[in-house]
Order: structure tokens, then sequence, then C-alpha cells
């Protein structure tokens, strides 16, 4: 029995290769059908792993997944008709790009008159008609990104994984690949299952996103939540920009607590992730929320600064003030019509409201 | 009076400058500091390139002098043998005037005659002898007799002189044989080397069944080889490709037990081959006592045992450079095989294999041209029809001291060698093959 609804179910997932370390830790993870769902974390946090295990190249050390309603233990990754992108795309080098993408055609036995519109409707998918007789060696990184993409599509699987597909890019061509894969994947309503350790391309992208860390899922929600409301100091640090004071709450009402600032001054935070008056905390606040020299009485949060270095940034300028004792604080000015420019060593008034300041733990 | 018409001249030499300046632009493309960019190009160039040539140099003299030259004399010395024209020289004008009919006439006799008391003066004529027995058997030592008769001769008539000191000169056969081989360039070695000899009148034609040699063992020779490269292929690409996909550790290991033989010299394996060969060795004694046979086999001095042991010394040169190869395939090659929908199998034959073929096609041909080449194995452990090409070059350049044969041998091998380099690299391109 399955719980209504998820596609593809993690359960319980344990993984291990040497028997000593976890390298997937108790992994429970649904995904509903059409979802585009990101798996982002830094080097070596398991995102590859989980993803081979879905495909079929690494078994579980523990626990079940389960694809539409069928747990996948016993079935061969050939049988699970998953299309899989992978981190160094894997064309076949001996082969055409018309005949990659024939390859998962010929398998099924498909009609060599199907083989040859499906593979011409999938090249023009990705604009890569005029490449059809090229070998993958004769292409840039980008077309043979995209053959890659066209490859893992043209059987039309009813998932697909992407392993950092985009990671050997320039940026330029990331970006717009980016937004490609998005498009296909409205456009053919697939599931996709994506991994990258760059947060911009995961907050683009995804419907949701799970931010792995040490084989652990540390949080999974929709890019806005992620970014807006992290629930560990973890997040806060991986996604966007992010100043952290350090200090000890001090005093706990309700939803919100006091904290002491490490170097001085009482903050009013929002209590997200605190065990209690005396434990230590980490104060996460993001650049674009502070305010430079607010009207009096007007946030609760207000404390002298000096402005340390001004970066100038085209959109905004990236002011550094120390205050509370920490002098990496990191204020964005907009650089709208009527902004006041500062002069470095100005002394100033920083100010935050105490929801845009998430009380989390230590680490 | 003076004043220069103004109209059309500025135009007329702007419009020339433009030409000019596009006409440069054309012979000698973009112009950098005065200097076309081209010469720019090809001066930088140079220094990279003198440097390419200093590195190689010592290596490149050192393949000339005993690689290059030996092989050139070696295509020399198949067709070339001047020893009787040299010690013949008057016989060779007077026979070239002889029409080939009949015996030759009295002063072709008194030509042969000097020089044969020339030749036994510089004790040289036992050398026109042996050349002539190359083609006609005895008439080493009866042209010693001729020559010591001819040394004793003062005045003619030398031809009843000559016949009488030896029968042969009486024979239609022996001159068109002597004429022959006052040409110092000939295409004796090669014919023979192909079981095709002259008649009596100097035609060609092929040798007798029973005499007939080589083409039997040029045949033999690539039969041998091509079976032991097939051989090397069954057992060592499944080996090639147990070490590559092993953990880096265990391949090692295993890697070091493959390179142990290669180790060693290829006359003590053979020499091992040889003792576990015996009728009275190991292997007999274990297939005899353990009841497998019930009579010890002969496997030393057969075709079973030249083939075996060959196998096993080429085993590590076809095994080699396809595990290199297999080293270079990336694993997510079968993987995004078998996520596309391809059984193992399927996925092995169509995105593994064909990625392995410059390595196998590498590894073979090394094999095979090595086994062209085979020498001491088969004469150890193989049997009178199992000896290989080189064999007989050895034969003759070492013991009969006819260089002319074994380079003709020689050259044919070398040639053989050479059509199935072009033919592979048709097939597969060199610039693909890949060596350890
Ligand atoms: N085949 C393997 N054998 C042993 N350990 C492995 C193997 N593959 C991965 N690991 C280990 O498992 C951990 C997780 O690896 P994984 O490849 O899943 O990381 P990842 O999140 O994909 O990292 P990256 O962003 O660098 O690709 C790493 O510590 C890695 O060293
Ligand atoms: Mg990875």
């Amino acid at each position: 029995m399955t719980a209504g609804g998820a596609f593809v179910r993690f359960v319980d997932v344990q993984k291990t290769y040497d028997g000593e370390v976890l390298v997937v830790k108790n992994l429970n993870l649904d995904i509903s059908k059409g979802e585009f769902i990101t798996l982002l974390g830094p080097s070596g946090s398991g995102k590859t792993t989980t993803l081979l295990m879905l495909a079929g190249f690494e078994v579980p050390t523990h626990g079940d997944i389960v694809l539409a309603g069928e747990s996948l233990k016993h079935l061969p990754p050939h049988k699970r008709d998953i299309g899989m992108v992978f981190q160094n795309y894997a064309l076949f080098p001996h082969m055409t790009v018309e005949e990659n993408l024939a390859f998962p055609l010929e398998v099924r036995r498909v009609s060599k008159a199907d083989i040859a519109t499906r593979v011409k409707r999938a090249l023009d998918m990705v604009q890569l008609g005029v490449y059809a007789k090229r070998r993958p060696a004769q292409l840039s990184g980008g077309q043979q990104q995209r053959v890659a993409v066209a490859r893992a599509l043209v059987f039309d699987p009813k998932l697909v994984l992407m392993d950092e597909p985009l990671g050997a890019l320039d940026k330029q061509l990331r970006e717009q690949m980016q937004l490609e894969i998005r498009h296909l994947h409205q456009r053919l309503d697939i599931t996709v299952v994506y991994v990258t350790h760059d947060q911009a391309e995961a907050l683009t992208m995804s419907n949701r996103i799970a931010v792995f860390n040490n084989g652990e899922i540390q949080q999974l929600s929709t890019p806005d939540e992620l970014y807006e409301r992290p629930v560990s100091a973890f997040v806060a640090q991986f996604i966007g920009e992010n100043n952290r004071l350090r200090g000890r709450v001090v005093a706990m009402n309700g939803t919100s607590c006091e904290v002491d600032v490490e170097g001085g001054g009482m903050v009013r935070a929002l209590a997200v992730k605190v065990a209690g008056v005396g434990s230590p905390t980490t104060l996460s606040l993001r650049p674009e929320r502070v305010r430079i020299n607010p009207a009096a009485g007007s946030v609760p949060n207000l404390f002298p600064a000096k402005v340390e270095e001004l970066i100038y940034l085209g959109d905004h300028i990236r002011t550094r003030v120390s205050v509370c004792g920490h002098n990496d604080f990191v204020v964005k000015l907009p650089n709208s019509e009527g902004s006041v420019a500062f002069q470095p060593g100005a002394s100033v008034t920083v100010g935050w409201k105490m929801e845009d300041c998430r009380a989390l733990d230590a680490s | 009076m003076q004043a220069p018409d103004p109209g059309p001249m500025p135009y007329a030499h702007e419009y020339g400058t433009r030409l000019m300046v596009s006409a440069a632009v054309a012979t000698t493309g973009i112009m950098v500091d005065g200097v076309p960019l081209k010469l720019k190009l090809r001066r930088a160039e140079r220094m990279r390139k003198l440097k390419a040539v200093g590195l190689v140099a010592p290596l490149f003299l050192f393949i000339v002098v005993s690689f290059g030259i030996p092989i050139v004399v070696m295509l020399f010395n198949s067709i070339y043998d001047p020893y009787v024209a040299k010690l013949t020289p008057r016989t060779a004008v007077a026979l070239a005037a002889w029409d080939g009919n009949d015996l030759p006439a009295e002063p072709v006799f008194e030509a042969l005659a000097l020089d044969l008391k020339d030749a036994q003066k510089a004790k040289q004529a036992a050398l026109i002898g042996r050349r002539l027995n190359y083609e006609l058997s005895g008439a080493r030592s009866k042209l010693i007799v001729s020559a010591k008769a001819a040394a004793k001769l003062e005045t003619g008539p030398y031809k009843e002189a000559l016949i009488a000191a030896d029968p042969m000169w009486g024979e239609h056969g022996t001159w068109t044989l002597l004429k022959r081989t006052t040409r110092a360039y000939t295409p004796y070695f090669f014919l023979s080397s192909i079981d095709l000899r002259y008649d009596a009148n100097g035609e060609i034609e092929p040798v007798p069944e029973g005499e007939a040699v080589y083409q039997a063992v040029f045949v033999r020779t690539l039969l041998i080889s091509a079976t032991v490269t097939a051989l090397t292929l069954v057992l060592g690409f499944p080996l090639a490709y147990l070490l590559a996909t092993l953990p880096a550790r265990t391949a090692n290991i295993l890697l070091i037990f493959v390179l142990m033989s290669f180790w060693t010299s290829l006359l003590v394996r053979t020499t091992a081959w040889f003792v576990l060969l015996q009728t009275q060795g190991p292997i007999n004694d274990f297939l005899f006592y353990t009841g497998i046979v019930g009579e010890r086999i002969q496997l030393i001095y057969t075709r079973f045992g030249t083939i075996t042991a060959m196998t096993h010394i080429q085993l590590p040169f076809t095994l080699l450079p396809i595990y290199s190869v297999m080293k270079g395939i990336s694993p997510s090659h079968v993987r995004a095989a078998r996520s596309l929908g391809a059984g193992p199998f399927y996925a092995f034959w169509r995105v593994y294999f064909p990625q392995t073929m410059p390595g196998i096609a590498a590894g073979c041909l090394l094999t095979f041209i090595l086994c062209l080449g085979y020498y001491i194995t088969p004469s150890l452990v193989g049997g009178p029809t199992d000896q290989l090409i080189s064999t007989y070059v050895a034969l003759f350049v070492s013991s009969a001291g006819n260089w002319g044969m074994g380079s003709a041998l020689g050259t044919i091998l070398l040639v053989a060698t050479l059509i199935l380099f072009f033919i592979y690299n048709r097939l597969v391109g060199i610039e693909r093959m890949r060596l350890n």
C-alpha cells in the first residue's frame, strides 16, 4: 500500500559504501507526479548516491524506494523506464547524435520509421536538428548537454533524473539551459529529480528543493520558503547571502526571543530553532532586510554601526558595516533614486524587524 | 599655368591606395607593426620546430643507424649479388654477346679460363662456386676443380681443356646459369623465396613438388600467427575486462601476475615450456597419474606445443593495450545504456565493446607482427614442420652465409607486415591506436 499521490517514495533509505559511514542517512522523501524537485547540497553530501539508487545503479543498504506504487528492490535499471542525464553527459562517443538518440528506441523495438520521426522531434526540441550526423566529440559542451537531455527524454520516460547536467557550462549558457530545461519540464509534464550544488540554479528551476548535508535532508520546501524561512543555520548559510550573529538566548516570549549577541547588544528575534533560555544560537538575517538609519521606533532592533566598505554592484551597493562586535555584517542598499551614498568610516544606525531575524541552531 | 588639375586626381589617388591596401591584405593578410601576421607566426613557430627537432635528433640518428640502414642493406642484398660479376669480368663481357643457343664459342671459354686463373690466384674461386651451387648442386666442387685446372693452362684451345676438366662446361644449362650470375642484380632470391626457379633455358618455372618449401612456410607463419593472436584475444579480453572493472588495488595485484611473465626473458619462458611439455615432464606426469590419459602423449615438438608457448608469451602484448583502452572508457556509458533500457549484455555489446576496438586492434596487430618474427620458441618446442619464416632467415644468414636468400625472405616478411599495417591504418586509423 502506498500513500496516495506520491509518485516516488524513499522510505527510510540508508546507504553505506564501506560499512562504516552512512552516505545517506534515513532518507524519507515523497515526490509527486509532474514535480520538479532539486537535491541541493555541498559536494559529497550524497546527492548522486540518492540518484543512483533511484536509477538502480546502487542498492540501498536499508529501506525501500517505491516508484508508481511499485517497490524497486528487484527491478534492474533497464526495466525502470527512468531517463537519466549524467554529470558528464555519458554520450556514446562511437555513435552519432542521431544514433545516440535512437538507442533507447531501438532497445524498445520501436519501428524504424517511428524512430526516425521521434529522433527528429527530440532533436528539434533541443534545436540541434542540423547536428544529427555529428559525433559527440564534434559538439560544444552545451550542445552535448542538450543531446544528453534529448536522449533522456526521447523514449518518454515517466521520470527523468539529472545529475548536475549544467556543471561544466559557462554562466550564460547555464542560465539559458536552465530555462530550456524548465520549459521542457512544463511542456512535457514529466517528473524531474534534479541534482545541483548551485543554489541559484535550484531556486530558478524547482517546485521544491531538498537541501542535503551529510546524507540528511536539512529542509524540504519551495524555493521562496527556503529562502525566506530557513529552518537551520546550515540552510540559511547555504541558500543566498546571510548575516550571522552568534549569541545566547536570554528570554523566550512565545514565538520571539531575546538574544544576547556576543560583543554587545540585545536582539529581538523570531525563535525558529532554539533549545530554550540559556542555549547558544545563530541569528540569521538577509542583507536586503536590513535598513540603514531607519526612523526611530519603526523597528525593534536598532544598533549603532560604522560603515567599513562600499562595493558598487550596479543595481545595488554592498555595504559592509561593523555592528554588535561583528565587522562582516553586510547590508544591501538598492541603487534607486534618492538613495543616500555613505562614505567609509561614517557612523550610522542599522535596524531590522523582529520577524526578519531568525534565531536558529548554533552550528 | 602650372596649376595641376585638381579634378579627378585625388579621387584616383585615393582609389588607387585603396586598391593597393586591399591587394596587400589579400596577399599577405593582416599586418602587425608593419610585419605580416603570417610571417610573425612563422618566425614564432620556427623556434618551436627547432626545439622539437633537437629533442628527437639523438633518437632519430640512433634509429637511422641501427634500424634504417640495416633495412636498406637488407633490401639491397635481396636483389644484389655482385661476386660472380666481380670475379669474372672477362666472361661477363664475352657472354653478353652470346646468343644463348648452343654452347658459347672459344673466346668465351678463353675469357672464363683467364678469369678462373685470376680467381684461383686470389683464392676466391670458391665464391663463384658457391653462387653457382645455389642453382646447380655440386657446382661448387666442380668449379674448384676447373679453377685449379685453368690455373695450369697456358694456351688454348680452352674449350676442350675446360670440358675435360669438368663435363659441366659442355652443358648448355651451365652457361645460361653463368650468364645470369654475371649480372649483379638478380631476382633469383625472390623467385626462390616463393618456390620458383630458372629451368635450363633460363625460363622461370615452379620448383618440383617435393622441393617447394617457402610458400608453405609463409602460409604456416601466417596461420600460426593468426591462431596465436586469436587465442591471446580470447584469453586476454575477459581478463582485461576484469582488470579494468576491479577496484584499483585488486586490479594492480592481478596485473603484476600478468606482467610477471612480461618481466621474464623470452628464452627463460620458452625453456620453461620446453621442460613442461616433455614426454616425461610435469604435464604428462599429471595427465598420466590422474588417469586422464592412458599413455603419455607427445606435447613437445608439436604444433600444439608451439602455439601454447607462443600464446603464453604473447598474452601480455595483446592484453595490455586492451586493458589501457578499457581503463579509459567511462563506466557511465554502460550505465547510461542501462538507464536507456538496454539489458546488461546488449549494453556491453553495443556501447562498451565498440569502444574497446582501438585496443583490440592495437593488441592484435602487435601480437600478430611479433609472431611473424618468432624464432627461438618454435625451434625449441616445435617440430620440423612448425618452424616459422624467421628460422629460415636465420639459417641462411648465420649457417649458410647466403645473405641473398635471408634478405629476400626478410623483405617479403617486412612487406607483408607493412601491408598489414596499412590495412590496419585504413580500418582503425593509427592515431586511434593506444599502446600501454
Ligand atoms: N563508489 C563509491 N565508493 C565509496 N564511496 C563512495 C562511492 N561513491 C561515492 N562515495 C562517497 O559517498 C559520499 C557521497 O557521494 P556522492 O557522490 O553521493 O556526493 P554528491 O553529493 O553527489 O557530491 P558532488 O556534488 O561532489 O557530486 C562521498 O563522501 C563519496 O566519497
Ligand atoms: Mg555528484
